[in-house]
């Protein structure tokens, strides 16, 4: 950056007022992006966030940054678009687990495996809150909400192994009251040149109070993940560039291992989308002169 | 002046016309049609006729008509292609109401043409493929070249697959299939000699086309040469014709198609405006045309976007609107219903915006090669609550590359999302086309906000044309949110306010309704009380059943609409000035439906949905119903 940019927190707050529920997990993951914002570096105006529809999603009225709060899954596409026109600019992607793994589940996917220059938040608290507590993709099987009262009999996502299976090339978790941890994988997750995917476990005090008690609450239980070290006692030694190390990883839970793995699951370098869009019009050759087009092959004079 | 037949290659045989001229024809205009089977190449035969046509410079219009599948079961009726065209010695309208002369390839080409062959036509036929096996599978119970079906016809019976694989028999390295696969090239050369086109086009074409594999260039060089040697010689063909070039206005000509057209019109768009164009779609038919002829011209910057579906097609066009480029979306109506969402956004949002619908036929997926203008409500009022959008419709191939520019000047000054309409018949047909000239075509103004030190009010409008501000990403000072929540006016923030949804409610109607649109184009005829109201594809045969009951001496006044929403603000004037409004539509009665409401007339429709495009003969039918 060619001038120092003193950005504190506050630069980053907008004259919004906060309209999450007293108690919810989105006010910890808001407070940690604000903060950590200004260590990026990049002025307020190059800083884009992108929401479709859920509680999350109302993420960009509070960033006193570029925004646009869109359609309910749609995220990905739009901020595709912007991204692949603006390479000048970070795009971020706000999204819930709802917008992102149902109704904009393909959105999601295809943006990955483009390698589109995105960071996308999810944040998961396997449950649809704005439209008053009905299950999610990533509710748990016998998950009893309105829409199941007898349970839920889907069997749910792992956002993190479907981000893999998309080819990510960086995918990541973190906890919403995780200040530290969170700002790490945000740190990662800004200086990845492509797609990001961040799945950060929120709490929803409203109509899943507790989902993730077992790590919020129990420091112990979060293992962090370290690059080149085996995980726990699982006999993964992690590798960020290991796809089938990621993938092995990404099945391990509380359940299975009574352990949770945070941080950074995979991270590789791979041309971004728009870079290579980009090499293609740099590189093009051919007529360039739109009246040599609209001239060109047979033409006859009258 | 060409002194030996096609003049080019190893030709089998070279006669000097002077040895073998046959008596010449005048023709004032004529009509071919070309079928065959969907593998047989008619739609690359048509294409080759037409610009032999183009460079004769005979005025032309075509129409290519295919079925959706790629390669139906072989010799089946599903499976027949066929290429109309219509050239003549003054300026025409439509590609011809029936054919004067039809080339069928096989039975089934027969079968399915026959129909609109009138009695004393031309028919050429290619005997070899009328075996027992194929004409049962067209369904004939005995062979029409036979049993009378074709009496009143003026028949040609040729052998063309059998003296185009004799006449390759020679060149190494060419198959017996590949040597059958250029019966199209003997039947384009047979073609070429009746109707006198010059020729050096095609040859260079195949040259071309064929560069990697000399040996198939030189075998479809000789089944050209050798189809055209046969008209001269053969005595199936006593007269050769001949349709001079027409008195079109001076200057330079090309063929174009309408997605060709339509494609070019958004990079001018883009240079006029001097923003970069990005175009998100999905292939789909009949639209596919328009991204890959964009994705060609990557010299000009153009950036296209082949997405996972409709939906994110239109979304990532958004959002390189948002981020300042020139958005643009192409569809067909399926596709169109799935964007209708995110051009709900862009019309909360007022960004830019321009979705292109290439109508075809049907609802659901329908007949998906087929014209049809019955999207149009649709695309008015196919959206969740009060939600304008501006529409213009495409009248020729041609247009569309200005109803493009049009688009998109619209959709930046006001700041809009805008449809544009085509359609399946435009898409593919083919007209010369003067060049246009682009250092005269106006610039489209468009200015970025920027920071003055006032506090930013994103949805302050324009007092002019009500359009709000376009801040861009990158802007300093001028950060903000939009969303499809309302917004409170001038602020943009989220408002539930009753008063203030309203307000917003009307600003946005007032928009769209206050656009600025040229006055309709009245073409009046003195004494005349019926008024032809017409729009989008259907300009060429309208036109030309106008002029028929015109030189009938019938009287009727004509006007084609270019804008559906707004419409011209003397329309309602115009068409209270005539006792009698006919409007001819191939859909249901949509626009009538509108005028009704909008200007209390009584309009009467003429209304036809059958995929096909109208004939001028039928709308002559309709207006003379009414005189």
């Amino acid at each position: 950056m060619a001038t120092e940019l003193k950005l504190t927190t506050k630069d980053f707050k907008s004259d919004q007022e906060v309209r999450w529920c007293p108690g919810c997990g989105d006010y910890a993951i808001l407070a940690a992006v604000q903060s950590f914002m200004p260590e990026l570096g990049l002025s307020r105006e190059r800083l884009v966030f992108i929401s479709g529809i859920g509680c999350a999603a109302r993420f960009p009225y509070y960033m006193q940054t570029y925004g646009m709060h869109s359609i309910h899954g749609r995220a990905p596409a739009i901020a595709t678009g912007l991204a692949v026109t603006r390479p000048d600019l970070s795009v971020w992607v706000v999204t819930g687990d709802g917008d992102a793994l149902s109704i904009g589940g393909n959105h999601l996917i295809h943006a990955l495996r483009r390698n589109v220059n995105l960071k996308i938040l999810l944040f998961n608290n396997r449950i649809y809150g704005l439209t008053k507590g009905q299950y999610s993709p990533t509710s748990g099987q016998g998950k009893v909400t309105g829409s199941t009262p007898l349970g839920s009999v889907d069997y749910p996502f792992n956002p993190l192994a479907l981000a893999l299976g998309a080819n990510a090339t960086f995918v990541a978790r973190a906890l919403d009251t995780d200040k530290q941890g969170l700002t790490e994988v945000l740190r990662r997750a800004a200086h990845h040149r492509g797609a990001a995917f961040v799945e950060i476990f929120q709490n929803c005090n409203i109509y899943n109070d507790g989902e993730f008690d077992y790590v919020r609450e129990n420091k112990e239980a979060r293992t962090y993940l370290e690059h080149g070290k085996e995980f726990g006692n699982t006999g993964i030694v992690h590798d960020e560039a290991d796809f089938a190390a990621a993938f092995a990883l990404s099945q391990v839970t509380w359940e299975t291992h009574g352990a949770v793995p945070l941080g950074v699951f995979r991270d590789v370098e791979r041309d971004s989308y728009d870079e290579l869009v980009q090499q293609q019009i740099d590189n093009a050759t051919g007529i360039d002169d739109l009246q040599a087009l609209v001239g060109s092959g047979d033409t006859w004079r009258i | 002046m060409t002194p030996c037949g096609p003049g080019f290659g190893p030709a089998p045989r070279c006669y000097c016309r002077s040895e073998l001229a046959k008596p010449v024809e005048q023709l004032e205009s004529v009509v071919i049609r070309f079928a065959g089977d969907s593998g047989d190449g008619m739609q690359l035969t048509g294409g080759r006729f037409t610009s032999e046509t183009a460079l004769k410079g005979n005025d032309l219009a075509t129409f290519p008509d295919f079925p959706a599948e790629i390669r139906a079961p072989a010799g089946s009726l599903p499976g027949v292609s066929g290429f109309q065209l219509h050239f003549a010695d003054h300026d025409i309208l439509t590609p011809g109401d029936q054919p004067d002369v039809l080339v069928a390839m096989n039975p089934a080409a027969l079968k399915t043409n026959l129909r609109d062959l009138p009695k004393g036509g031309t028919l050429i036929v290619d005997t070899d493929a009328f075996t027992d096996r194929n004409l049962q599978k067209a369904g004939y119970e005995s062979s029409p070249l036979d049993d009378g079906t074709l009496d009143g016809y003026q028949v040609h019976a040729v052998q063309l697959t059998s003296m185009t694989v004799a006449a390759l028999k020679e060149i190494e390295g060419v198959t017996p299939r590949e040597a059958e696969r250029a019966k199209n090239m003997f039947a384009l050369g047979l073609m070429s000699w009746l109707y006198g086109r010059p020729v050096d086009s095609t040859i260079e074409f195949l040259q071309k086309k064929f560069a990697k594999r000399p040996e198939i260039a030189e075998a479809n060089l000789k089944a050209f040469n050798t189809g055209y040697a046969f008209g001269e010689t053969s005595e199936s063909f006593a007269v050769q014709y001949e349709v001079k070039p027409a008195q079109l206005a001076p200057g330079m000509y090309r063929q174009v198609t309408g997605n060709q057209a339509l494609s070019w019109g958004l990079i001018a768009a883009s240079k006029l405006s001097g923003l970069d164009l990005f175009l998100g779609a999905y292939p789909i038919t009949p639209a596919s045309s328009i991204l890959e002829e964009l994705a060609r011209q990557k010299a000009f910057g153009v950036r296209t976007f082949q997405a996972e579906d409709e939906i994110a097609a239109c979304g990532a066009a958004l959002g390189a609107s948002f981020g300042g480029a020139l958005g643009v979306t192409t569809s067909a109506g399926p596709g169109i219903v799935l964007k209708s969402e995110t051009v709900g956004l862009a019309v909360a949002l007022e960004l830019p915006l321009v979705i292109i619908d290439v109508q075809r036929a049907g609802p659901s997926t329908g007949m998906p090669t087929k014209p049809e203008q019955a999207d149009l409500l649709m695309v008015l009022y196919g959206r969740n609550s009060e939600s304008p959008v501006p529409v213009l419709a495409a009248a020729t191939p041609g247009d569309c590359f200005y109803a493009a520019i049009e688009a998109a000047r619209v959709a930046l000054t006001y700041r809009t999302p805008v449809y544009l309409l085509s359609d399946a018949y435009l898409a593919n047909g083919a007209e010369p086309w003067p060049i246009p000239e682009i250092a005269s075509l106006a610039p489209i103004d468009v200015s970025f906000a920027e920071a003055n030190g006032a506090t930013f009010l994103p949805y302050k409008r324009d007092p002019e044309t009500l359009a709000r501000p376009w801040a861009i990403p990158g802007t300093p000072g001028l950060e903000h949110r939009i969303g499809g929540l309302e917004k409170a006016n001038e602020t943009g923030n989220v408002s539930y306010d009753p008063d203030n949804h309203d307000l917003m409610t009307q600003l946005r109607a007032q928009k769209v309704a206050g656009i600025t649109v040229p006055d309709a184009e009245v073409d009046h005829q003195e004494g005349a009380d019926v008024l032809v109201l017409s729009w989008g594809g259907t300009y060429g045969p309208v036109a030309a059943g106008v002029r028929r009951v015109r030189s009938a001496g019938g009287r009727v006044s004509h006007v084609h609409l270019r804008w559906l929403n707004p419409f011209p603000a003397n329309l309602g004037d115009v068409l209270r000035s005539y006792d009698r409004v006919l409007v001819p539509e191939m859909n249901l009665g949509q626009l009538r439906k509108l005028v009704r409401a909008e200007f209390l007339v009584d309009a009467v429709g003429y209304n036809r949905v059958s995929g096909k495009p109208f004939k001028a003969g039928e709308i002559r039918d309709a207006i003379e119903a009414m005189l």
